[in-house]
C-alpha cells in the first residue's frame, strides 16, 4: 500500500478480534477511528488492510468521539477503538453525543483492572465503566474470548439500531498483562 | 511574532466564504463562529457546535470522508483550534479533498474574557502546514478571503486551513438553536438520509 498504511498486507484477524473485525463488516461500519493500542493491533491492520473500510488513526481519543459524530451525521457507520486510558479523555466531547444522539460504538481495550505491572493505568483502568455511565454511555463487557462476539452483536445493535452510545469493554485478561520486566 | 495592522471584520470574512456556498455543509465552532455562521443565514447544513470544544475541524473530518463529493467547511476560532491541534495531523492522515478549515484568529479568548490566546505566539497556519496540510494559508485581506471562498465551496485537491486575522471587537451575538437534535435531523434531511 502506503507509507501511512505501513502494516496494510496483514491478513484478516483469528480469535476474537476477527470477531468484532466481522462484525463490524457485517454491519456496514465505514470509518474506523483509533488511538494506537496494542489490544486492538490486530483489529487495526485488518481494518487499514480493507478497502471498504477507513482507518482513521487520532492523536487523542477525543478527537474520535467527535470524528464518529461527523462520520454519522454525514451517512456513515463509524465506531472508536481505544484503551481504558483514553476514555478519561472523551468526557466533554461525549456531550456532543449527548446533545446530538447516538449512534456511538467504543472498543475499549482495559488495562489496569487484572495483574496490571504499571500502577499509572489503574486509576482510569478503575474508573473507566463510571466515567462512561456518568456520560450516559451504556456499557457492554466481555472477559472471556467466546464473550466478544455477543457483546459486539450487542453493541452493534444497540448503536446502529437503536442510536444509543455504546461501550464495548474488552477485560484484561483477553489481551494479557503487558510485561515490562521478567 | 507581529501583529497584522489589517485585521478583517470577522462577520463581513463569514458571509463573504459562505455567500456562494451551494452543497456545503458548514460545521462551527463554539463560541462567536457559530454566531458568525448564524449572522450569515441559518441554513438546512449548519451544524452549529455549543460545546465539544476542540471538535470542530475533526468532526467536519468525519462529514467529509462519508460525504467525499460534497464540500465541509469548518468555521472556528483560534482558541477551539488549539485545544484540538492534534487534529491538523489526523486531517493531514488522511487528506481529505473535500475539507476547509477556516479558523477565525483573533488572538484572544473572547468569550472568557479576551484572555491572550496563544496565537499571538503560536503560528496557527504554520503549524497546520507542518502537520502535513499542504494548502495552510494566512489571510489579512478580503480579496485572500474571496479566493478562499472559491476554494471552500468546490473540491480541491487536498484539505485546506486557513488561518484569517480578524479584528478584537466583541460583536452582537446572533443565537442559532441549541437544540443538537433538531440540527442533527434537519442536517441528515437535507442531504436524504433517514432523521435517525
Amino acid at each position: 500500500m502506503n507509507a501511512l498504511h505501513p502494516q496494510a498486507l496483514h491478513a484478516s484477524p483469528a480469535g476474537w478480534p476477527g470477531d468484532i473485525f466481522s462484525a463490524l463488516k457485517t454491519a456496514g461500519v465505514r470509518q474506523v477511528a483509533y488511538v494506537p493500542d496494542g489490544g486492538h493491533a490486530e483489529l487495526i491492520r485488518a481494518v487499514h488492510a480493507d478497502p471498504a473500510m477507513v482507518a482513521i488513526p487520532l492523536t487523542t481519543e477525543e478527537e474520535g468521539v467527535a470524528l464518529v459524530s461527523g462520520a454519522w451525521l454525514g451517512g456513515d457507520r463509524a465506531c472508536l477503538l481505544m484503551q481504558s486510558s483514553g476514555v478519561g479523555n472523551c468526557i466533554n466531547m461525549l456531550s456532543l453525543v449527548r446533545n446530538m444522539g447516538g449512534p456511538f460504538l467504543t472498543f475499549v481495550t482495559m488495562r489496569g483492572e487484572w495483574g496490571e505491572f504499571n500502577p499509572w493505568q489503574v486509576p482510569m483502568g478503575t474508573g473507566t465503566p463510571d466515567a462512561f455511565r456518568l456520560m450516559g454511555v451504556h456499557v457492554l463487557r466481555a472477559d472471556r474470548p467466546e464473550e466478544v462476539g455477543p457483546a459486539t452483536a450487542a453493541g452493534i445493535r444497540m448503536a446502529y439500531e437503536g442510536g444509543s452510545a455504546v461501550a464495548v469493554l474488552l477485560a484484561q485478561q483477553l489481551i494479557g498483562a503487558k510485561v515490562f520486566v521478567k | 511574532m507581529s501583529t497584522p495592522v489589517n485585521r478583517l471584520d470577522r462577520r463581513a470574512v463569514v458571509a463573504r466564504l459562505l455567500k456562494d456556498r451551494g452543497e456545503a455543509i458548514v460545521v462551527t465552532g463554539l463560541g462567536s463562529p457559530t454566531y458568525d455562521v448564524a449572522a450569515a443565514g441559518d441554513h438546512d447544513r449548519n451544524v452549529y457546535l455549543w460545546g465539544a470544544m476542540g471538535g470542530c475541524a475533526v468532526m467536519a473530518l468525519g462529514i467529509a470522508l462519508a460525504r467525499p463529493d460534497t464540500p465541509v467547511i469548518a468555521v472556528t476560532g483560534d482558541g477551539e483550534m488549539l485545544m484540538g491541534i492534534g487534529s491538523f495531523a489526523t486531517i493531514a492522515m488522511q487528506a481529505p479533498k473535500n475539507l476547509t478549515v477556516v479558523v477565525l484568529d483573533n488572538g484572544l479568548y473572547g468569550e472568557t474574557g479576551g484572555q491572550a490566546s496563544h496565537s499571538v505566539v503560536a503560528d496557527l497556519a504554520a503549524i497546520a502546514g507542518a502537520s502535513g496540510i499542504a494548502d495552510a494559508r494566512a489571510i489579512d485581506a478580503m480579496g485572500d478571503v474571496e479566493t478562499l471562498a472559491g476554494r471552500a465551496t468546490a473540491l480541491g485537491n487536498g484539505p485546506c486551513v486557513a488561518v484569517v486575522r480578524i479584528e478584537q471587537a466583541e460583536l452582537e451575538r446572533v443565537l442559532p438553536t441549541r437544540d443538537g437534535h433538531a440540527i442533527r435531523a434537519r442536517v441528515r434531511q437535507s442531504l436524504g438520509l433517514s432523521i435517525d
